[in-house]
């Protein structure tokens, strides 16, 4: 098990937004976390990342994630997208891909200022490498690696999130929500190519919060069910779309 | 080649409003300014001019350095001319230090004048007894070290909360030297010229000012901090700043570490202002409390803006601008600072970006 997270709750003030969650994630696996608006799925992310406070325990690879400053759980190989992209719009895509790949990048004053054939050089392999993987993705975007990311579309921004989110090459990946914004047909072409990435990268997990079932169908090996912050479900997803209390929470069914 | 015309339109210029003695004369280049560069914007002629400097790098800076040597020759005689335009060199410096502060990682710092104000009490305590190269270190270092203490509560605050902490220090500071007598108290110091290695530049060579002395050190130091400031820019540190002031969110999360990065650039920025200051107060002779105040601040923040945020040629232009305008502007006597502030106000709406808006980073220029 690479993620074994056991009775994890985040509260704000009365409010209870991640409930005593269980939830374990194999190596390679890729999880589908689903649930109605609201029901905590980005509050685990949060909480997994270091940006929300959380009790009770999330080991990943046996290190204690809810102890950990957010710059610390990146270097242990966690990355993430948000579900309103975050980029930096003035910036360039590939200065925004290279935001993703800090842990492996050299940032001493001395070396920046005064080692600049040194840092020519890795400027040099870190464009082929930006280049290479936004390939993966869409070939007309390497031709626009140095401009800014804010003229570009919500296709190409979202395909930059999840290259910034890549090419760290992490050990876990958490999509939150890369369909939103886009047609079905976009976004089926971004999950075969986010696939095409992972096979490059052996081993890389992915919990992915979809609110298309589809996607979710195709993509996961196995989905998790979210409530008011309770996990009300879990299994394949044939199964978890059969269950009552699911079919309830989605459609106010009684 | 639009390039080169550019740079010397801008030459030109520059002489002959620092020749212009008659208001007349002075208000008519103003307009000539104010009606020219919006024209010459709206016809794609900065642009063209800009680019036309960044496609042919090594000749722009031939064509810049003539320029600028031209000025200086032709005003070599002239104490006025090259007082302002040490001034403008000196302000240049201690800008381009609040540009990585402001421009680069979003700290904004409206205690420049303090930084100033800790180089030039630095010189008048300390030119008497150690080399003066070593004097305007110190001045940089003692600056940097006063930043990092103030940086504590900068970066336990946002926005307007840490703009208003370095407000509060401005006026700490200017409040400071004012009651403190070893300061010298609101009389002030004075401070002994610069001598670097023995060459007194308080005395001039032949029927040169002196102040032309002033000048070359002051492009010396203009050109090393011009050089430093862009080589940060275009590094990785220059990316981590950028990250830093757009989305301290996805920092934590992509491991940048936003206070290493934001003390970074406070200090880098300080250390800029105290050596400037320390060289400032050589060449004006004294330090007084009244010679740091808050609108000196505002006055190096509006450079940054006016400039361009994150902009270093922007800075020079806009220093340029902000510190000539008022003196040249000497006979409408009170009315001068309504015009200059209305100037300022018309420039910014109609280039709402400052007047060389900064370009997306190109490590390899």
């Amino acid at each position: 098990m690479i993620l074994q997270c056991a009775g994890l709750t985040v509260r704000f003030g009365g409010l209870v937004a991640l409930d005593r969650l269980d939830l374990e994630l194999a190596q390679g696996e890729i999880l589908g976390l689903i649930g109605p608006n609201g029901s905590g799925k980005t509050t685990f992310f949060n909480a997994l990342t270091g940006l929300y406070r959380a009790s009770g325990s999330a080991a990943f690879q046996g290190e204690e994630l809810t102890q950990m400053r957010p710059q610390r759980i990146y270097g242990a190989g966690i990355t993430r997208t948000f579900q309103r992209s975050r980029l930096a719009l003035p910036l360039s895509v590939f200065d925004n891909i290279m935001i993703g790949n800090h842990r492996l990048l050299r940032h001493g004053l001395w070396f920046n200022l005064f080692r600049r054939n040194a840092l020519r050089a890795e400027l040099e392999a870190n464009v082929e490498k930006a280049r290479a993987l936004v390939g993966t993705f869409s070939q007309a975007l390497v031709g626009r690696l140095f401009d800014p990311v804010a003229g570009l579309s919500m296709i190409d921004r979202r395909r930059i999130e999840i290259c910034r989110a890549l090419v760290s090459e992490p050990k876990l990946l958490l999509l939150d929500e890369p369909s939103a914004g886009m047609t079905h047909e976009e976004t089926r072409e971004l999950m075969d190519d986010i696939l095409v990435v992972r096979e490059r990268l052996a081993g890389l997990s992915i919990v992915v919060i979809e609110h298309e079932m589809n996607v979710i169908e195709r993509v996961s090996s196995r989905c998790a069910v979210l409530n008011y912050g309770r996990k009300i479900a879990e299994g394949v997803y044939a199964q978890v779309a059969a269950d009552a209390e699911v079919q309830k929470a989605y459609l106010g069914t009684d | 080649m639009t390039g080169f015309i550019g740079i010397a339109a801008i030459a030109a210029f520059s002489y002959f409003f620092l020749h212009a003695e008659s208001q007349p004369a002075v208000l008519g280049l103003i307009a000539a300014a104010v009606v020219g560069v919006p024209l010459l914007g709206r016809f794609g002629w900065i642009e063209r001019a800009s680019r036309s400097l960044e496609a042919n790098k090594l000749g722009g800076r031939i064509a810049i350095a003539i320029a600028l040597a031209a000025i200086v020759w032709l005003f070599r005689e002239e104490n006025f001319a090259m007082l302002m335009l040490a001034s403008v060199l000196f302000y240049t410096v201690a800008c381009l230090g609040l540009t990585v502060q402001f421009g680069y990682a979003g700290v904004v710092n409206f205690a420049g004048a303090a930084f100033l104000g800790v180089g030039g009490y630095t010189s008048a305590m300390l030119a008497p007894h150690l080399p003066h190269v070593l004097v305007l270190v110190v001045g940089g270092l003692l600056a940097a070290l006063v930043g990092s203490i103030l940086i504590l509560p900068i970066l336990r605050t946002r926005g307007h909360y840490a703009a208003l902490i370095t407000v509060a220090f401005g006026i700490l500071f200017r409040q400071f030297v004012e009651v403190n007598d070893a300061l010298g108290g609101p009389q002030g110091l004075q401070v002994k010229g610069l001598d670097l290695f023995g060459w007194d530049l308080n005395s001039p060579i032949g029927e040169l000012s002196f102040y032309t002395n002033y000048v070359l050190v002051g492009l010396a130091l203009a050109a090393l901090a011009f050089m430093l400031v862009r080589r940060l820019e275009r590094s990785w540190v220059g990316l981590n700043l950028d990250a830093v002031r757009l989305d301290e969110t996805a920092c934590a999360v992509f491991g940048i570490d936003v206070a290493r990065w934001k003390i970074l650039a406070f200090t880098f920025g300080n250390f800029f202002a105290g050596v400037a200051g320390a060289a400032y107060a050589m060449m004006t002779g004294f330090v007084a409390p009244n010679s740091f105040t808050f609108a000196d601040s505002l006055i190096m923040v509006s450079i940054v803006l006016l400039g361009g945020v994150g902009n270093a040629w922007g800075v020079a232009l806009a220093a340029a601008i902000m510190l000539v305008l008022p003196e040249k502007l000497q006979a409408l006597q009170e009315y001068r600072f309504l015009l200059y502030a209305v100037l300022v106000i018309a420039i910014l709406m109609v280039r709402p970006q400052g007047l060389i808006p900064r370009r997306a980073r190109d490590y390899f220029a």
